[in-house]
């Protein structure tokens, strides 16, 4: 598994190139064609992600992860879920970053063989920044009426979840 | 987005005061503001990669040949783009880097499948199905081997630390599995988008004009979420 993360990128570049060489595509005319737009794109999502991760760090920095943390605190006792785990789920779909920094703090603090340890990983590896994700996909093509995205994407976070409290307390207790 | 947003710095200002943590808050917009010019600066070089290799597998007829090769399976899943549309290679490409791990090269490929989606888009400023669809399949976050994660648990000592790749092959089967379900009850019972019955040009310039007459926000298309 490995070998294939490893080689999945260069072998899709070298398909990619080769296959354009055959069909006798100027390489590099078009290459630099796509890359242009690629730096358009990255700068006009700046105004997304500064609305966007603006808010996520005011959020994160108000003490309100929290204080939801004390009013969910009771429901996952009843699920058996560690306590440390909790902050793992709220930031989850607010910040990778944060979340992969809750995380390695589990891990580090509570051992990387507890079952907190354990959840949290499948937790991290089974889930994406839906907040992130929204802003940056949306903001690249200027939507500001998200629809159902949101809805959709925070219950796939919720369901995913609670998969892996149910998946988790069947395989590793 | 705008109620996430008025209500994101609202109650952070409200839970900050509450908590004594308001002055914390307030460097947050500054480090808030810096981080998302980071990240977006160090998406540029990559993203020009990308799109500069996408845009050869675009050129030699490579993407029409995949997008052609999964057309059963995005024909039900995307029904309302047309099969043909270079956004449904672009779709197939971002899904498979993103289930290898390989966030670099899915990120680029996603945000130019929206912007072929967009072109297909009757209301530019609300998302349409198709998006929608495909941001609930990129939001559930399938992976086939969570890398990053079990680096950390090695880093922790951790003394089988594959032991986490099948339960989370499990979950994230089921979240991405009840995302599709639920994308396609949503696109069902959410209000529509409106529906013209003028061909796509006509109507790109009647919404935009539409879009000037009346009240931002007050729009009949979609709800705000």
């Amino acid at each position: 598994m490995n070998i294939l993360s490893l080689w999945a990128l260069p072998s899709i570049i070298i398909i990619i190139l080769t296959f354009g060489l055959v069909k006798k595509v100027p390489l590099y005319e078009a290459f630099t064609e796509g890359a242009k737009d690629g730096f358009k794109t990255a700068v006009n999502i700046i105004p997304y992600l500064v609305a966007i991760i603006v808010g996520i760090s005011m959020f994160r920095a108000s003490g309100a992860i929290e204080l939801i943390g004390q009013v969910l605190a009771p429901v996952l006792n009843k699920l058996h879920v560690p306590a440390e785990v909790l902050p793992m789920m709220i930031v989850r779909p607010l910040s990778g970053s944060a979340a992969l920094g809750v995380f390695s703090d589990i891990a580090h603090t509570s051992g990387a063989d507890s079952y907190a340890a354990k959840l949290a990983a499948v937790m991290a590896g089974s889930s994406e920044t839906t907040f992130y994700v929204l802003a940056v996909y949306f903001g690249a093509v200027g939507i500001s009426k998200l629809r159902w995205a949101l809805a959709v994407g925070l219950l796939a976070d919720c369901i995913g979840f609670l998969a892996a409290i149910l998946v988790c307390s069947w395989m590793f207790t | 987005m705008n109620y996430i947003f008025y209500f994101l710095i609202v109650i952070s200002i409200i839970a900050g005061a509450a908590n004594g943590k308001l002055s914390g808050v307030v460097n947050s917009i500054l480090t808030g503001a810096e981080l998302s010019v980071k990240v977006a600066f160090s998406l540029i070089g990559i993203m020009a990669f990308w799109l500069g290799i996408m845009k050869i597998a675009e050129k030699s007829g490579l993407a029409a040949l995949i997008a052609r090769a999964i057309k059963p399976v995005t024909k039900w899943l995307f029904n309302e783009i047309p099969a043909d549309s270079p956004a449904v290679g672009d779709i197939a490409m971002s899904f498979s880097a993103n289930a290898l791990g390989l966030t670099n090269a899915a990120t680029p490929i996603g945000i130019k499948a929206m912007e072929e989606l967009q072109k297909e888009n009757t209301d530019k400023t609300s998302a349409s199905n198709a998006m929608c669809t495909f941001l609930a399949i990129n939001t559930a976050g399938f992976q086939l081997i969570p890398a990053t994660v079990i680096a950390v648990l090695i880093g922790a000592g951790a003394s089988n630390p594959a032991d986490i790749i099948a339960p989370t092959l499990i979950v994230t089967t089921i979240a991405f599995a009840s995302a599709i379900a639920m994308a396609k009850l949503f696109q069902r019972f959410w209000r529509p988008q409106p529906v013209s019955p003028l061909p796509v040009r006509e109507r790109e310039e009647f919404v935009s004009e539409q879009s000037e007459l009346t009240n931002p926000g007050e729009g009949s298309n979609g709800g705000t979420q």
